[in-house]
Parts: C-alpha cells; structure tokens; sequence
C-alpha cells in the first residue's frame, strides 16, 4: 500500500477492482465503511462477481474475468477525452512532457521491437530522446506529438465505451457510470483509492493490470495524497515482509538484485546501478545503492566482506536465468533435476498450478523437507486419499520429512502488514510437543553444513564458513539480535558526511537510520529499509501510542512504518508547486518556505524547494512514469491482452494468445485448451470464513463452510440441466474435479460481443487434510503459466467445462 | 516511551479505587466486604496477556493472548483466550470470522508436535528425533551442494550458483526469522529461493 488502512477513511471514493476487501481483509474494510458512513464517500466495485465487497457498494459493474486493461484504458481515455485530468499533477509530477524516441510505436496490440521467436521484445525504442546535457528531452506544453502525453492518448484513444463493452462485457451504460464518479476524483478537493489484491496480480499480464489503475490515478492526481493511493492488500500477515527481506529468487533485501552472471565483478554490476538523474537536480535516491550494498555484504559476511575482496561480491550466487521461481523450480522438479526442496510454512500443493504435475513433480525428489506448525497436503502428497489425492503411493519414492514448528502464538519478532507498519508481538505460549523455532531449525542445519565443511572441505565453502554468526546462542539467535541486524549499527564511528568532525552514531551502536549508512565498510545493515526500525531509542515497532494528532488517521508513535516511519510514500506530492496542500482539508506536509513539515515524515528531502526537485525521488526522472520505459517485459503502456486460455480472440490481434512475452514451458503449451472445447471461464476465490488452507484445521471455520462447491449462475445452471445443491464434475485439459453447485444470482453471463460468456466461480479452500470435509482446490484445473514480469500464475481466468454428476443432493 | 500497562492491570487498578471509594462513601461494613471477597474473580484476571498479530491477512489486527502461565517469565504456559486489542488503530478491538476463532488454530488437532518421517514407498509417517532428523536434512543437502554447485560458467566467471535444491519460504514468519532464513539459504548459493508473494 502507498498508504495505510487508517487512512482510507480520508478518501472520496473507494473503487475495489481486483479484489474483494470485505471478505478478504473484513476488518480493513471497516475503514470503507467509515469513509462511507462519516465522509459520504462512495464505493465502486468491479468484479465478474456480485462479492459481499459488491453487496454493499454504490455502483457495482461486471467484468470478464482477464479484461481488466481494457476495463482501465477505457477509463484513462474517457478522463481524457471528458478533461478530468488533474493538469497541474500531470504536468510537473508525471513524465507526461518527456519527449519519446520516434521509432517507439504500436500496432496489432504488439508494441515496436518485438521478436515472435524469442518471444520477447528489442526494448531500446521504449524510451526518452536524451539530450546533448545528458538530460531527457521535455515539452511542458505537452504540445510535442511524441512527448508521453500525446503518446498516451493516441495508445487509448482505441478503448472506447463500445470496445470496453464488446472485450470486458460490461455494459456501456455501466461503464459510463464508473467512469462518471471516477472522474468526479480529478478534481484537487477529491480523491479516490484503489484497493486490489490477487484478482488483479494472478493474471499472465498481472503487473500491467495494476499499472494501468496506477497511470489512472495518476492522472486524476490521486498519488501520495490522503484518501488517495494505491493499495494493494497482502494476503498474508508477513508477505511483505518476506518479500522486503528479499526471500525470492532474483532479490536481495530492501529490493537490490541478486546479480546475473553477466555482471561478472563488483564494478561491472554497479555499472548499471548509477540511478544519474534524467532531469536537473533530482534526488534519485537510489543513487545510494553502493551504500546499501555494502552494508548488506557486511551484515552477511562481516570481515570477510573487504574493499579489496569486492566486497565478497562472488560469495552472491549469479543468476543465469531472470529467476528460478516456483514454476521454474516445480518444472526443472518435474524433469528430475532437483534433489532436496524445503516447505517452510507454504504448501504447495494446493497452492501452485496444475497439481497433477505439482504432484508428479513431488515424487520426483529425492528429499522433501516441510517444516510446519500444521499438517499440510504437501507433506503428504504420497498419501492416497481416493479421489481427493489419488496417488500410487508405493511407487513414490521421495523421502519426507515433516518437522514441527511453533505458530505466532509462540514467537516474537515484527510483521509488516499492508501499509508498511512493521508491528512486534510478543511469544504467549510454549510450543506445542517437540515443536521448535524455525530460528533453531534454520541454525540447526546451517551448524552441521558449516561443521561438515569444516571436517571434509567441499566447494568453495567459503561463504558458509565466513557467515557472520556472533549470537549469544549461537544455536538459536534471538529476535531481538535479528532485529537489531535488519536495522543495522555502526562497525566504526560514523560521521557526517558534510562535517568530518561531527560524529553521528560511535562504533558499536545501532544507525539511526538508512542516512547513516556507508559504502566504506564502516556500517552494516541487512535491509536498509528497515533501518530507523530498532535504533538507539529502542526498538520502535513495539511502540503503541495510539493517539492521532486532528484525527489524519496517521498513527505516527504506533509501531514503525518502512521507510523512515512514513506512512504516505509519496507525500511531497500531496501539495503543489508552492508546497501548498492541493486539498487544505486534507493535509499532509506543506513547505512553510523553510522546510517540508505537517502530519507524516517528509517524502522528501525536508528542505528540498517545492519547484525545484519533484516527488517522486526513487526515480531518476524526479517525476512519475505513465510510460514505463523499457522496465517492464510487455510494454511501456498496458495493452490489452487475453488470457492464455480464452473464449475470445484478442480484438486487436486474434493470433495473439496470452501475453506474447510470457514464459511458456513446452510441455505446458499443449495443456492450454480452446473455448471450442471448454468453453466456460473459470475464476478462483476466497472466502470471508476461511484462510487458505489454514482455516480447515479449525474446527469453528470448518463448520462456518463445511464443504467444497463450485459457484454458477441460474443461467448456466438451466442450460447445463445443473441442480442447486446438486453435484457437478468440473474439469480443464489438466484436471477433474467433483464439488457441490451452488447456483446463485451473483454471477450472470457476460455479453462480449456476439458471445455469451459463463463464468463459474471456485473457492480455494479444500484439500484432504485438517477438521474440514475433504475437497479440491482450483490448482487442479489451473495452467502452468505466469504474469511476464513476476511470474505469478495466471490463476483468475482459465477454461473449463462442466456437467452434472452423481452425488447427495443438498440445499 | 513504550507505555506497557496491560488492560487487565488497568482494570484490576481501575476497579480497586472504584471499589475502596464507593464502599467507603456508602458505609459497607464487614459483612458486605465479606460478601464481595468470595465472589469469583475475574477468568483473565488469572492469565497472562500477551500483545500478539493475527497470523492471517496483512491486515494485521492487533491481538491479546490470554494464557496459563507465562512464557516470558520462563513459565510453561497455553493459550485459554484470544480476542481482539481494543487498543489497535486498526481494528480496534474487532475481529473477522477467521481471527475471532485463532484459538482454535494454535490449539487445532492438527497441530505438529514431533517430528516424522516417510520412507520412500511406505505408507506411514514414523517418528524420528530431532537430532536424526537434522543429521539426515544437513547431509542430504551437503551432499548435494557438493555435487552440484556450479562454482564457474563456461566463461569462467565465478557464479556460486546451487540449483538442485530449492527453498520455498513462508509467509507468515517474522521479519527476524525471513532474514536468518535469508542468511543460511545465500550463503549456501541456492537460488531457488521464493515465498508465497509470487503466488
């Protein structure tokens, strides 16, 4: 979230696109509410289905499930074409004045460089004409034909109301509708917010989803104000964490990259890490990267970690592909090249695509080990449960192991939720049984691998033996000595850098902040935007002054917010050119012709001149993107592109299929199937009663939804001879699945053109473990194939068909 | 300051003044005192309370654990309640469906308490110690790198890259725990390295 869930009470306008917040994060969802009940606000949501989030909305409108961009780009076309811009915003705080190179262009829903073989595109065009002082060429007029805005126009001039019809089967007049109140927000005194989650990311063209809300909020100049933001609601209580910390493929902490195996030395790999700033005097704070870089290899490898050892650059394992994620990992698994996979806290097999081959996959390992507070799926997919997990389970010969752990109730340490406030809790019961810390089980076997390296030698051993491990316990570091790693302390005296006389933190004290950190060696710090969490005051995320100086909703003393206790990331760019609120009934920091001051920490350098240096100062540009440059592998504007599997050729394209730039396995492509033979979209969903695959081992949650079932509308139902209540087979190319039917009005078919669209709707939260009646999941049925840039799997829209089947008819 | 005076604290502090004040203005004698020592105290007044977060959604609804004993004075203690922290900005004091019923996750039948393992073809989990356990995962995984770390390309470019063992990390565990997590799995070289964010 750029802002936070108690903010949301600020807003104007809510619209839930891409998620379903009051089943999904109920208790967020209050500050829906509160914004509806105390400030009039309005709530919009667009779904394929009638959610309880829609029940209580204002104006609700369906969509095809896989059609938001064009959904997005008609609206960003209508506020352009109806003059709902917020000029001002658009012009200084955008690149919409960056002038682009000519040969950047788009035709048949593929934009300039692209390679059908490679399946990839030549992304040198994607970018701005760079001027002889090195700066990028701007026109604020935007009266140039090739500056961004012009270019923007023109890319959705193509969504008209008519098209967004025909691709997203929503009808016009609905359409216009949202489009109406939306445009409502780009005036300075209202604002809206975008509240998304998994139904915008679990798509093949996810990202660009999310882009296009971000370009329209951007435009309506809803970007870093109060109310305003876009907020994307985790769904677990320490995903953002876990990814803050760097736990992917391709990460280091703090968003740094593990490096490719083409940047073959330090020098070479900071090359491309220069972040010079495109425009005159620009912050473009990653400038500092080396700083934070080193500080990291130093919090991993302390004296090992030297200037003349690169910093032990080669102890960082190189990449030779963009990542090995999870679909990577469980398609080299499923050709046998994997040996030894852990689980820790995830279970696989109900949460990846395609669970025939996520099963096959398993068996293939030689070693699988799960460490879990519960009994998961995944540690016993050999198990033969019928026709719930019908395996043959003599002829696997993967060896199990199954170690318990302790849940939240039984450890310390911070999670970071949504809006960034890293939040400590406190342990408040033993571990059940045997079960142990996953800090005792991670040291457990980093002690015997450093011990073995230690006795027999093996290859290059050198990063395992020289990781820094100067805890009390060495068996079992605490949280406390964790935390106070993230946030990083001083491993000489440091000193300001403007006065080498001044000294800020001395020699063995915690930083206070990512200011302090160096590239000298002199500071370490294992995720710098953490640092300023666990100081010299103590550690800040267990702080809990709950008051709210004139009720902003900002909460400032309650915990720690990352970065630097802010919790509007963008707030510069709450004010205007004089550093004046746009909205005074909504401020937030104003230049009071000295510095940044007002209710939240400064985006911003605090005396950074409000004409001088632009908001957004994590990029070079010291504006906003509406054009993306060559960052993202489909494109600098969203286009609009169907989903790997569906009913509808692509309008623009009908030989497209997908994204024509996402990574297909071969042995996948021939699992995706035509509408010719399923020819029914399928979506999958959650439920307010339930968490996952958590929630089944409760036997109150079990209860509250006791069984699995399949949602359709009466519509499908009539026509397919279907039941309420009754039995149905469900199945795609790559699966088969038996669920009750629960046949409801919040689901209608689609009008897409001359073709009627079914959607049925399956909820997520069966499997044959746990307190819970046994059921499928709908990564039975889904395909193996992910978003271009993060390779989140496409599981919002994919091909099935349906009929009914034999089984106890229930009401 | 970190102000840490539990509500049971403030309702046992708050209740006392209410009641020597009020008894006193009214003119209770002995055998109403009596009367008001015997009756039964207060079910939490007995617990521990403990700030936690709800584990499910980021959300991050904040949270009070009541339980026997105390862990923090070194105590073996479980949990007898759960509801919300009528103190969080948040939430506060509410839950949802899933968090008004935590109890019975952290208490649920399922729960791993030892752990076990399956041979390869068998059709049981048999238990095994920890120490055996540990023993078995360390040399697996040594045995591995061992074989399989590519320590250069074909260029000759030092990659330290282990791709036949992979980590899939959690989603629920704290910040301290995903960085000593973090520390163990680079160092070994693995990068097939992810958590539940990518799905």
């Amino acid at each position: 979230m750029t802002n936070s869930w108690t903010d949301i009470k600020n807003t104007d306008l809510v619209v839930v696109m891409g998620g379903n917040a009051a089943e999904a994060h109920p208790c967020g969802f209050k500050w829906v509410t509160e914004a509806k009940a105390h400030r009039g606000a309005k709530l919009i949501v667009v779904d394929p289905r009638f959610t309880r989030t829609a029940s209580v909305s204002d104006y609700y409108a369906p969509i095809r499930p896989g059609s938001d961009i064009a959904f997005l780009m008609g609206l960003i076309n209508w506020m352009i074409l109806n003059d709902k811009v917020q000029w001002e915003y658009v012009k200084n705080f955008t690149n919409a004045a960056f002038i682009v190179k000519d040969e950047f262009g788009w035709s048949d829903g593929l934009f300039s460089g692209y390679d059908p073989e490679k399946r990839d595109y030549d992304k040198s065009s994607w970018d701005y004409v760079i001027g002889e002082d090195g700066f990028a060429q701007i026109d604020m007029t935007l009266e140039h034909p090739r500056c961004v805005w012009n270019l923007l126009k023109e890319h959705v001039s193509r969504y008209t109301p008519e098209l967004v019809e025909q691709v997203c089967g929503t009808p016009k007049d609905k359409f216009l509708k949202v489009a109406e109140m939306i445009g409502e927000c780009s005036a300075v005194d209202k604002t809206m917010t975008s509240m998304y989650a998994l139904g915008w990311t679990q798509h093949s063209k996810g990202a660009q989803n999310i882009r296009g809300m971000a370009m329209l909020q951007l435009v309506l100049g809803n970007i870093g104000v109060r109310g305003g933001g876009m907020n994307a609601l985790r769904g677990h209580s320490n995903i953002q964490g876990l990814t803050d910390v760097g736990l992917m493929s391709n990460l280091l902490p703090g968003y740094m990259n593990i490096p490719t195996e083409k940047e073959k030395d330090w020098t070479t790999y900071m090359s491309s890490r220069s972040f010079k700033p495109l425009r005159p005097g620009q912050t473009s704070y990653w400038q500092n990267y080396p700083k934070f870089m080193v500080s990291f290899m130093k919090a991993m490898w302390g004296d090992a970690a030297r200037a003349d050892n690169d910093w032990a650059f080669h102890y960082l394992p190189k990449l030779d592909v963009p990542t090995y994620d999870i679909l990577r990992m469980f398609d080299l698994m499923n050709e046998g090249k994997i040996t030894n996979y852990f689980c820790q806290g995830f279970n696989p097999l109900l949460s990846f695509p395609n669970r025939g081959k996520v099963t096959s996959a398993l068996s293939k390992l030689k070693l699988l080990v799960v460490m879990d507070p519960l009994e998961t799926e995944t540690a016993h997919f050999w198990e033969n449960h019928g026709e719930y997990n019908d395996v043959d389970t003599a002829s696997i010969q993967t060896e199990v192991i199954e170690l318990p752990t302790t849940s939240f109730a039984e450890d310390d340490g911070s999670l970071v939720n949504s809006g960034r406030w890293m939040q400590w809790h406190w342990a408040a019961a033993t571990p059940p049984g045997q079960a142990k810390r996953d800090t005792w089980i991670m040291s457990q076997i980093f002690l015997r691998m450093k011990k073995m390296y230690q006795d027999e030698g093996g290859p290059f051993p050198d990063p395992i033996l020289n990781l820094t491990w100067n805890y009390k316990d060495e068996n079992e570091p605490s949280a406390e000595e964790l935390a106070k790693e993230l946030n990083g302390r001083a491993l000489a005296d440091v000193f300001d850098l403007k006065d080498a006389t001044k000294l800020l933190t001395a020699q063995g004290k915690q930083l206070l902040n990512f200011s302090q950190l160096r590239d000298d060696g002199s500071t370490m710090s294992a995720c710098w935007i953490y640092s300023g969490s666990w100081n010299e005051e103590g550690n800040n995320m267990a702080r809990r002054d709950n008051s709210d100086p004139d009720d902003t909703g900002a909460f400032l003393n309650w915990s720690f917010a990352w970065p630097l206790n802010r919790r509007i990331l963008y707030n510069r760019a709450s004010a205007d050119m004089q550093g004046k609120a746009w909205d005074p009934s909504r401020k937030l920091i104003e230049w009071n012709g000295e510095k940044w001051a007002g209710y939240d920490v400064p985006d911003i350098a605090p005396t950074a001149k409000p004409d001088e240096v632009g908001p957004f100062i994590m990029n070079p540009e010291g504006s906003s993107r509406l054009f993306s440059r060559g960052m993202m592998r489909d494109g600098p504007f969203p286009t609009h592109m169907e989903p790997f599997e569906s009913p509808l050729a692509n309008v623009f394209n009908p030989e497209m299929r997908g994204n024509p730039v996402a990574r297909v396995f071969a042995k996948d492509a021939d699992q995706f199937a035509t509408s010719d033979e399923f020819p029914f979209v399928a979506t999958s969903y959650r439920l307010t009663e339930h968490f996952h695959y958590w929630t089944k081992h409760n036997r109150i949650n079990a209860a509250l939804q006791p069984e699995f079932f399949v949602e359709i509308s009466e519509e499908l139902a009539a026509e397919k001879g279907i039941t309420k209540g009754g039995t149905v087979r469900v199945w795609s190319k790559r699966g088969s699945i038996t669920a009750k039917a629960l046949v409801s009005k919040r689901l209608r078919p689609l009008q897409c053109g001359d073709k009627l669209v079914h959607v049925i709707g399956i909820p997520l939260h069966w499997g044959f473990m746990g307190a819970a009646r046994k059921g499928f999941g709908p990564n039975s049925l889904t395909p193996f194939v992910g978003d271009a840039n993060v390779e989140t799997p496409e599981f919002k829209a994919f091909l099935v068909n349906i009929e009914p089947a034999t089984g106890e008819v229930v009401s | 300051m970190n102000i840490d005076l539990s509500r049971r604290g403030f309702l046992k502090l708050a209740g006392a003044g209410v009641a020597a004040t009020s008894l006193g203005a009214m003119g209770f004698g002995a055998a109403e005192a009596a009367e008001q020592a015997h009756v039964r105290a207060f079910k939490l007044a007995s617990t521990t309370e403990t700030r936690n977060t709800c584990t499910y959604c980021s959300v991050a609804c904040g949270i009070l654990i009541y339980s026997k004993g105390d862990v923090a004075a070194g105590e073996e203690a479980h949990v007898v309640h759960i509801e919300g922290d009528a103190d969080h900005p948040t939430n506060r004091g509410t839950l949802c469906p899933k968090g008004a019923a935590l109890k019975d996750t952290v208490l649920s039948a399922t729960r791993l308490t030892q752990p076990r393992i399956r041979r390869p073809g068998s059709d049981t989990l048999e238990d095994i110690s920890w120490e055996e356990a540990l023993d078995k995962i360390a040399r697996a995984l040594k045995d591995d790198r061992d074989a399989n770390l590519i320590e250069t390309n074909d260029a000759g470019v030092p990659v330290n890259r282990w791709t036949s063992t992979g980590f899939l990390a959690a989603s629920a565990t704290t910040n301290e725990t995903a960085w000593l997590t973090y520390k163990v799995v680079r160092s070994m070289g693995i990068v097939g390295f992810d958590n539940q964010a990518r799905v």
